[in-house]
């Protein structure tokens, strides 16, 4: 524990929060690409090759334009919504852990920000909090629209983090632990998604409705509620919201990955440990792939239908998933 | 140990800068020219009416109980699922019933219509 250390994590702090930021802006090129050709158009294509240089040219419009504050709003809130939101979607990847460890400058450089005991934990609480940003969001901008779609949204979330929290406890029950790097090497032969397949279901669909995600985007339903909690925003901080959502779904992309699909986990990871990174992006990439594709297939559900799934469907069949796991580690665990 | 959740404050310490420097220099560059009509809240079109702090469906603070309860039962199988490896045959029976209490519990609620959306 010296300086070194301390500016060692600063500066992966910076990478990984400059990592998410262009993750954000190049997913949301993919997103339009990819749905663009499913619905058998071209989409953005201009700017740059291959409409590569899209996001960069988005950025540059958000920021010159005008913010407005409407006059009956929160004005306090109406300006810390945004950064509540943003916030606990970056901080939320400090737990996942790309690979081992790589040898950089003689030094040992771990690949991840932090390996707490109780990562899973940290996941789950910090997935609460971005709740009160959009709930806040919603009720500061004292408009009719974003009210609704704060308080669906709110409703949602809480809903599906039940479901959300359970089927995380599959993988702990098989791997023995909350620490999210044991959970990964407790996949080197297996991955968790192969023995527990209604958790990873549940997992998958419990996090596009925590995001607001077709086809559970009801809280930003843009025919009946304009834009949901966010009618009201312009400029930076309307990006600021559309960089949670994004930032966001790579982060469970992430955290789905680790926690099901075998996290850094892939062949010969053991002996060149650089191609744990690049195993987890490939894993991510995949996940948002689907992600997009969900959006491109599914229409929107009626709102108390998403709520009934939630309550009756996913929490029961993740409740009934963590009793028949435990049972079944009982059964083949010799004690 | 307890330096990885320093490492972890240095994220989040972090992780503020990219927010506040969005909002900031979108404050420097973006012009600002304010009037009435524009502030207004947004109502497609139509002149506001009335104000959106009112009282709001019951319905939803119903799911936030119920979601209030579950959600603190969740957090008790987490350290559970932990030490299930070192626990005795009988440490695991007994979240076996706490989990067919909580699978009981879902069902009162169902029955009495807290999970119904009006």
């Amino acid at each position: 524990m010296d300086a070194g250390m301390i500016w060692e994590w600063i500066i992966k702090s910076i990478f990984l929060i400059l990592f998410m930021t262009g993750g954000f802006a190049y997913v949301t090129l993919l997103e339009r690409r990819v749905l663009a050709r499913m619905q058998v158009r071209i989409g953005p294509n201009r700017v740059g090759k291959f409409g590569l240089l899209q996001p960069i040219a988005d950025a540059v419009k958000l920021i010159f334009k005008e913010e407005l504050i409407p006059a009956g709003a929160d004005k306090l809130m109406f300006i810390v919504a945004p950064v509540i939101t943003v916030i606990p979607a970056l901080i939320i990847t400090g737990v996942i852990p790309w690979g081992t460890s790589i040898n950089l400058f003689g030094r040992e450089i771990a690949l991840s920000i932090a390996n707490v005991n109780v990562g899973v934990l940290y996941i789950m609480a910090v997935t609460s909090i971005s709740v009160y940003g959009i709930t806040l969001a919603g009720w500061s901008s004292n408009n009719k629209y974003a009210m609704f779609g704060g308080l669906r949204s709110t409703a949602q979330m809480i809903s599906y983090e039940l479901a959300l929290g359970l089927s995380l406890v599959g993988p702990i029950l098989l791997a023995g632990s909350m620490n999210v790097m044991d959970i990964v090497q407790a996949q080197k032969t297996l991955p968790f998604a192969l023995l527990q397949p209604a958790g990873f279901i549940v997992y998958f669909m419990a996090t596009l409705a925590e995001i607001n995600r077709a086809p559970f985007d009801m809280p930003e339903a843009e025919q009946e509620l304009t834009a949901g909690y966010h009618t009201e925003y312009s400029s930076m901080k309307f990006a600021l919201f559309f960089m949670a959502e994004y930032i966001k779904m790579i982060a469970v992309a992430m955290i789905g990955s680790t926690m099901f699909l075998g996290g850094f986990q892939g062949p010969f990871v053991d002996q060149l440990p650089w191609l744990g990174p690049v195993y987890l992006f490939g894993k991510v990439i995949v996940w948002l792939f689907v992600d997009i594709w969900i959006r491109a297939t599914l229409p929107r559900i009626r709102y108390d239908k998403l709520m009934a799934l939630g309550w009756k469907v996913m929490y029961p069949i993740a409740l009934l998933n963590v009793f028949i796991t435990g049972i079944l580690v009982v059964l083949t665990t010799k004690r | 140990m307890l330096s990885n959740w320093l490492y972890i404050g240095i994220f989040m310490v972090v992780s503020l800068f990219l927010p506040a420097a969005a909002i900031f220099i979108a404050g420097l560059l973006a012009p600002k020219k304010p009037n009435a009509i524009k502030n207004a809240t947004y109502e497609c079109g139509m002149e506001t009416v009335g104000d959106s702090w009112i009282q709001f469906k019951a319905q939803y603070y119903v799911f936030a109980l119920v979601f209030l309860v579950f959600d603190i039962e969740t957090v008790f199988l987490f350290p559970w699922a932990v030490a299930y490896n070192q626990m005795t045959l009988f440490g695991v029976l007994e979240a076996i019933v706490f989990i067919l209490i909580l699978l009981g519990a879902l069902i009162y609620a169902w029955r009495k219509g807290a999970l119904e959306w009006h």
